[in-house]
């Protein structure tokens, strides 16, 4: 994704085609058509593909864009210059009114959702007066500088193309940003972005946002090349169409996006021209053929036709590594950091009838490793999740340097310096384990989407991604740091989780089960490393079967069976608790 | 607005709402099992609706040709899926389920049509063929994708919806039709009417109701539904075979959707096209019961046939736009009350 040269040929030799004698003029229309899907189609990558948020709506931000300035140049006399960020604030902020109703709907409910709205929105703009319900406006003035005016589809093919490149660059440098990885990780779920500091219904709606004022950019565009609009192509069809152009040309791609936009616009033309010459008959036989084509090439190439065609190029491994002499400022810590970090005190989970967590108390204090064995169901992870706010406890309270932190989000938590690793890993495996462990650093950076877009956060960038490297360094694997998550063992996936942890700069690492899944040799590694950190100043919190690892690691040892605290203690004084020993292995006879 | 137009909009809404609930019980069948948003539902709507007028008025429907060739598609793809281990039992299998039966049928059909069969012989080929359509439709088309993603499912569903419109359009042309009513007849109570056609739009909603309640709360086949529905790689497990399950929910689906356009063709003239509106609010009612609980989405199409009377009397202009706006309220409850339960996707 890092280098323009692509990019700088595709726009130049997007510019010199109508240069190229003999090219008919019906293949400007054709891209022109090709660049105004792309541009909602981007938008839908980042949504759908990346971010994980299927909309059917996208077509009536279209129709947003293109009605603003519809009326404002007919019924006010506006120029369209001034009307194109009117546009794209009336789409942008009819986003975050439509977003703030849909984006917090988890699962299947946002889809349909969108597909609801984009309906209702259909058929208000068919039947208001001041819209010309469904005769639409016509007579808008065409783009114009100076005194050349854009009239013909070959003069606002550059006006087209130069929005797609742009808006593409901008997309791909926002992606590959702070902001840009808090988006990636939306569709792995948002419990693991939460715990670093990510605020997911916000990410949500920006993506949400940019989506749509992209989809206004396409439509203030389509206004003044049709220079009438009717409400017809911002109908639920076409927020289908939109959706399927960016799924065939690959939904987690921005160039798939504009290839997809191809694909659709030129397959749909070729059938509508040549197929009644082969097949007579009524019409609607390319819609048919359409449909049955789509089906194919999904069955074919489900992940779309961009990555694809992408893995039909050598394999890039631009391994560059970043300059690590760059530091990244602490986290602003609290004052104390001796005595009592965390107190838990009567906490209790209940889930229904079941009480997983009931009244455990016990504490960590600083620069101590402190471990939570028990057998399977004993709620170790339960505490794990009242700890770091993903749950909230039924009753009891947790505090932090002793202030109370109940029921404060996963966010806040991290704020105070306690991070975790998950026990069933939870990595976006598609992206590189620099990207990954960056992450961790979320809340160290500042950098927001705007700086992002416009490359302006690359100091702030370089010092997370150095921190990042860093962290890998420390675990020991620098030398898979910019292989993919995915590709990894599960044992490495777990010592990158703890990478990500300590990006966060903790004074607390909760660790679950870090030594599943690893050899003996890198068991002894982890826990050196963890020895490392204890001798540095942080403590540890860590859930572990392994108990030849817990008992040479753990200063003291906190026992739960059935969700209730049995023992505590040194590892000496737990190995012949007989509690813990019925816990583990039954009363003998 | 006096009580008795009330009492016709009430009237209107519920047979209107009945056919949405039976509409929204299968596409909440369809996702469950299978993941797919079955949009082509609306399109088993107009197939079942069209057949049904088109042999009731002595024409050969087209369906039951495309029952046939996508019953050779599926053998075909069975052949190829298989081609690594062919044996005979397993290829004279497929033959006759996918190639032999729709055969059958469209010899049926062809004897028959021109002859005006009567009613009851109308429907029940009207349910086979497009019973088959939705069979065979599984087969060719999603159950290749059974291992994707939702969202791949949802757009290969758009292009089964586009394909199976546009041949609608070939075998029944452009011109709406109307079908006999199923019951003739009629009787008033009070102020109202009740014509023999919307008794037997209620009843057949009702039983349809109790049936599926019996089928996957008694059968093993229910429970397999069932089963897979809540986690398809445990029930692969546990030995059912998912594509079962997922053919057995598109039947279930395609004989649903076929029979309520067999049931509202009486009332409403049905284009080539309008399946996909009635299937869309079967859809606002399944969401309203979040595609989950087949009460809920009862009731809910209830709601959405009244509020749809009621707005197509005072503001037929903004009927599609209240109808579908239902639903803002509902998924702002819905994202108030969210779960925080994590969700994995792919």
């Amino acid at each position: 994704m890092q280098s323009r040269l692509p990019i700088l040929v595709f726009a130049l030799l997007m510019a010199a085609i109508p240069f190229i004698p003999g090219v008919p003029p019906f293949w400007i229309v054709l891209l022109d058509n090709i660049g105004l899907a792309a541009l909602v189609a981007m938008g839908l990558v980042l949504l759908t593909g990346v971010g994980g948020l299927t909309s059917f709506g996208q077509a009536a931000f279209v129709g947003f864009g293109a009605y603003t300035t519809a009326v404002l140049t007919t019924g006010y006399g506006l120029s369209p210059w001034l009307t194109l960020p009117l546009s794209l604030v009336v789409s942008g902020s009819l986003a975050v009114l439509l977003g703030l109703i849909t984006v917090r709907l988890s699962g299947h409910y946002l889809p349909l959702g969108t597909l609801a709205w984009g309906l209702g929105l259909f058929y208000l703009f068919s039947k208001l007066e001041f819209l010309g319900r469904n005769d639409g406006i016509s007579a808008i003035p065409p783009l114009s500088i100076g005194t050349f005016k854009m009239l013909s589809p070959g003069s606002i093919y550059y006006a087209i193309w130069v929005a797609v490149i742009l808006s593409a660059l901008l997309t791909m440098n926002l992606l590959d940003s702070r902001t840009g990885r808090a988006i990636r990780a939306l569709r792995r779920g948002h419990v693991a972005a939460e715990a670093f500091g990510v605020h997911t219904p916000r990410a949500k709606l920006l993506v949400f946002i940019h989506a749509a004022v992209l989809a206004g950019l396409s439509g203030w565009l389509y206004a003044h090349l049709q220079r009438a609009v009717n409400p017809t192509p911002f109908g639920a069809h076409m927020g289908i169409e939109y959706l399927f152009i960016a799924v065939v040309g690959g939904a987690g791609y921005v160039w798939g996006g504009v290839l997809g936009a191809a694909i659709v616009v030129i397959l749909k033309e070729a059938l509508q021209s040549y197929l009644p010459l082969i097949l007579p008959g009524s019409g609607q036989v390319e819609t048919i053929v359409f449909g049955i084509m789509l089906v194919a090439l999904l069955q074919l190439a489900p992940g779309g036709l961009w990555p694809w065609l992408m893995s039909f190029l050598p394999e890039r491994t631009d391994g560059k590594k970043p300059d690590t002499s760059l530091k990244l400022e602490h986290r602003a810590r609290a004052p104390a950091e001796a005595g009592v970090l965390l107190q838990v005190e009567k906490a209790r989970k209940q889930f229904g009838g079941v009480v997983a967590v009931n009244n455990v108390s016990f504490e960590v204090q600083a620069r101590e490793i402190v471990a939570l064995i028990g057998p399977n169901g004993a709620g170790k992870s339960t505490t794990f999740n009242l700890i770091t706010g993903v749950l909230s406890a039924t009753s009891g309270s947790i505090s932090v340097l002793g202030k109370k932190v109940d029921n404060a989000p996963p966010q806040e938590i991290v704020k105070l310096g306690i991070s975790r690793t998950f026990q069933h890993v939870k990595l976006v495996p598609d992206m590189t384990v620099l990207e990954n462990v960056a992450i961790g650093a979320h809340l160290r950076g500042h950098s927001g989407p705007v700086s992002s877009m416009l490359r302006l956060d690359r100091t702030d960038e370089a010092k997370l991604l150095a921190e990042a490297a860093r962290q890998i360094e420390r675990v020991g694997l620098t030398e898979q740091m910019h292989q993919l998550a995915g590709s990894l063992s599960l044992g490495q996936q777990r010592i990158v989780e703890i990478a990500r942890a300590l990006c966060v700069d903790p004074m607390l690492l909760l660790l679950d089960e870090p030594a599943a899944g690893l050899r003996h040799m890198e068991k002894q590694r982890l826990a050196a490393l963890l020895r490392e950190l204890r001798n540095g100043g942080m403590s540890v919190l860590l859930v572990e079967h392994d108990m030849g690892f817990v008992m040479n690691l753990a200063d003291r040892i906190v026992v739960l069976d059935f969700g209730t605290k049995i023992a505590e203690g040194t590892p000496a004084t737990i190995k012949t608790n007989p509690e813990v020993i019925k816990a583990y292995l039954g009363v003998a006879a | 607005m006096n009580t008795t137009i009330m009492l016709f909009l009430v009237q209107d809404g519920i047979t209107n709402g009945a056919i949405y609930a039976l509409l929204g019980l299968a596409l909440v069948l369809v996702f469950a099992v299978t993941r797919v948003i079955l949009i082509p539902q609306g399109e088993f709507v107009t197939y079942g609706a069209l057949t049904y007028a088109s042999l009731a008025a002595g024409q050969m429907p087209g369906t039951a040709k495309l029952a046939l060739a996508l019953g050779i598609g599926a053998f075909a793809f069975d052949l190829f899926e298989a081609r690594k281990a062919l044996h005979g039992r397993l290829v004279v299998r497929s033959f006759i389920a996918n190639v032999v039966l729709p055969a059958i049928v469209l010899a049926l059909t062809l004897s028959l049509a021109a002859q005006k069969p009567p009613v009851a012989v109308c429907i029940a080929l009207s349910l086979v063929i497009v019973a088959m359509i939705g069979l065979y439709l599984y087969r060719v088309a999603f159950q290749p994708l059974a291992h994707t993603s939702v969202l791949v499912l949802l757009i290969a569903s758009v292009g089964v919806h586009l394909a199976l419109q546009g041949l609608g359009l070939l075998f029944f042309g452009a011109e709406g039709q109307r079908g006999p009513a199923v019951l003739s007849g009629a009787f008033t109570a009070g102020a109202l009417r009740f014509t023999g056609q919307s008794i037997t739009v209620y009843a057949i909603t009702i039983a349809f109701i109790v049936a599926l309640w019996l089928f996957f709360g008694l059968t093993l086949y229910g429970k397999v539904l069932r089963a897979t529905a809540v986690n398809r790689l445990g029930a692969r497990l546990a030995g059912i075979r998912t594509t079962l399950s997922g053919q057995i929910a598109f039947l279930l689906a395609s004989v649903i959707g076929a029979l309520s356009g067999i049931l509202i063709v009486p009332i409403t003239t049905l284009y080539y096209d309008s399946g996909f509106l009635i299937g869309l609010k079967g859809f606002v009612a399944a969401i309203i019961g979040g595609l989950v609980s087949y009460p809920l989405t009862a009731v809910a199409a209830l709601v959405v046939g009244i509020v749809e009377a009621f707005s197509s009397f005072y503001a037929s202009n903004y009927k599609e736009v209240i109808v579908f706006m239902l639903l803002i309220p509902v998924l702002l409850l819905r994202s108030l009350a969210a779960p925080a339960v994590e969700e994995e996707k792919d």
